[in-house]
């Protein structure tokens, strides 16, 4: 279980988040959403402590990484998977080298033994048979594919999603949903999804929350999500530009 | 105003200054930390040492050769250009051998391998900070400064004295040409003269700058590409300040390292 108490967090004088709490339910797909620039990706790297937060906790397994030197920190990393925006895939290895390294660095596992592991994670995501091309020969959603296969080679408890249908055409962000449920249903963790895509948060989340001036201003199932009549939420899970019209036409149904 | 702009800009830049240093220092120190896990992984140093090392020959041979052939003539015009006759071309090997030594070998291999090395390091690592590729070493829990850092600048260290031996050799042929189908000395007093005032203690000293050079050189390329912020243009920037910094460590560490060592 992940929890999130009061979280702040700022870049010189932008203060992206402003004392968020956050309960991640164990075992279910939490759906991040917000707008652009609200602090989504940064909840996701503070979560993982690649970003120092400035005040609050975070709780993963009652564990408080906010206080953790870098030993303990990476030794809680190891229950992580992350699939970063951009895949983020090691340009100068091959997507075999790509998804067996922390298999090499953190375990005494024989090569035979990595070789099978990987090729049952490119089995998982649909991508047989590329374990030896270099990530420049791969498309956009080739390389989520491998990001993922990457992120859950070491058997995470929790996955994180950052905007894991960014850039992706509909069917291949389709794709790439129906990859996470998939993982989810199979492998049973914890996910964290990060995105505004909300065609991709309905169908991949089971718990969703909204981040808006820093803040959690929505934190429920996704099913009453779609019926919020709070104008925040109408607003951006209608895309309108502007509140107040959104609200009063909320106001008058 | 004016002053105050003035003495604003320079207190900025000399915390600047202070805080790169900082930066510097601790990765210093979290490389040292590092030597364990290199044993275990000597595969990342012996591909760094290839880079650095192996890829650096040709510009190297290129950069030494110049250098002996130049220092040679220079020295010519000077022993008998400037004040004619003052002294004979007979001590030429000695003079030219004892400046590619203590100089210009160590000095200007560094500074082509500052702008090689120091820079291609900065631009990769500072492209792997901007594709996020760093966030990514740590979210699989493998630290980057071991896998990245600790590599390069252990092979920084090793490989730039050996680079340093391989250009005192080609800049001593360089001049050597030059004396001898240029300048008209026969090899005997050429090879004679620098025999009789080599001191073992000039290859020391270089091998000592080459190998502060060489770790300087990647240290700097590391933190900087470590540091790098802004997409593309972060890279070009980051790629720049790596060159600049390292070639002003070299020049400013050679003369330290001079009054320590004579």
């Amino acid at each position: 279980m992940i929890t999130i108490q009061n979280l702040h967090k700022s870049f010189d004088d932008k203060r992206v988040l402003e004392g968020m709490n956050l309960e991640i339910p164990a075992g279910k797909t939490t759906v991040v959403v917000g707008c652009s620039g609200c602090g989504k990706s940064v909840l996701l790297k503070l979560i993982m402590g690649l970003l120092k937060a400035d005040r609050g906790h975070i709780l993963v397994d009652d564990e408080d990484i906010t206080r953790m030197g870098r030993n303990d920190l990476f030794r809680v990393r190891k229950k992580f998977g992350m699939l970063f925006q951009g895949a983020a895939l090691f340009d100068s290895m091959t997507v075999d080298e790509n998804i067996g390294l922390a298999l090499r660095e953190h375990t005494d596992l024989p090569e035979d033994e990595i070789s099978v592991r990987i090729k049952r994670s490119l089995d998982l995501v649909g991508l047989a048979d590329t374990d030896l091309k270099q990530p420049a020969e791969l498309s956009g959603g080739m390389k989520k594919r491998v990001g993922l296969a990457r992120a859950l080679i070491m058997d995470p408890q929790y996955v994180l999603f950052d905007e894991p249908t960014t850039g992706l055409d509909p069917i291949m962000a389709d794709n790439i949903n129906d990859l996470i449920v998939e993982t989810n249903r199979r492998l049973n963790i914890t996910s964290i999804v990060v995105t505004h895509d909300m065609e991709s948060a309905f169908k991949v989340g089971n718990h969703m929350a909204m981040i808006s001036n820093g803040k959690i201003v929505y934190n429920g199932t996704v099913r009453a999500f779609q019926k919020s009549r709070d104008p925040v939420v109408t607003q951006f899970r209608e895309g309108r530009a502007d509140l107040s019209s959104g609200s009063s036409r909320e106001d008058k149904t | 105003m004016i002053f105050r702009a003035f003495f604003q800009k320079t207190g900025h830049r000399s915390i600047a200054f202070f805080v790169e240093m900082g930066k510097w220092s601790i990765l210093l120190y979290r490389v040292i930390k590092s030597t364990g896990y290199l044993l275990k992984h000597r595969r990342l140093v012996l591909d760094q040492m290839i880079k650095i090392g192996v890829d650096s020959l040709p510009l190297v041979t290129v950069v030494s050769i110049f250098t002996g052939a130049v220092a040679s003539w220079q020295a010519a015009y000077q022993f008998q250009g400037v004040i004619p006759g003052a002294m004979s071309l007979d001590f030429l090997g000695a003079a030219v051998s004892a400046a590619i030594l203590i100089e210009l070998s160590p000095v200007l291999a560094g500074i082509v391998v500052a702008g090689r090395v120091g820079a291609s390091i900065a631009a990769e690592i500072g492209t792997m900070r901007v594709t996020e590729q760093i966030d990514a070493f740590e979210s699989l829990a493998i630290d980057p400064v071991q896998y990245l850092a600790a590599p390069r600048i252990t092979a920084g260290w090793t490989m730039m004295p050996v680079l340093v031996i391989y250009s005192d050799f080609v800049a001593h042929l360089g001049a050597f040409l030059v004396a001898s189908f240029m300048l008209h000395i026969s090899p005997e007093t050429f090879f004679s003269s620098a025999k009789k005032y080599f001191l073992a203690y000039n290859v020391w000293s270089g091998l000592i700058k080459a190998f502060v050079f060489g770790g300087g050189t990647a240290l700097i390329g590391c933190s900087i590409g470590f540091n790098t912020q802004g997409g593309a243009v972060g890279v070009g920037r980051a790629t720049i300040q790596a060159f600049v910094f390292s070639s002003a460590f070299i020049l400013v560490g050679d003369y330290i390292l001079a009054t320590i060592l004579f």
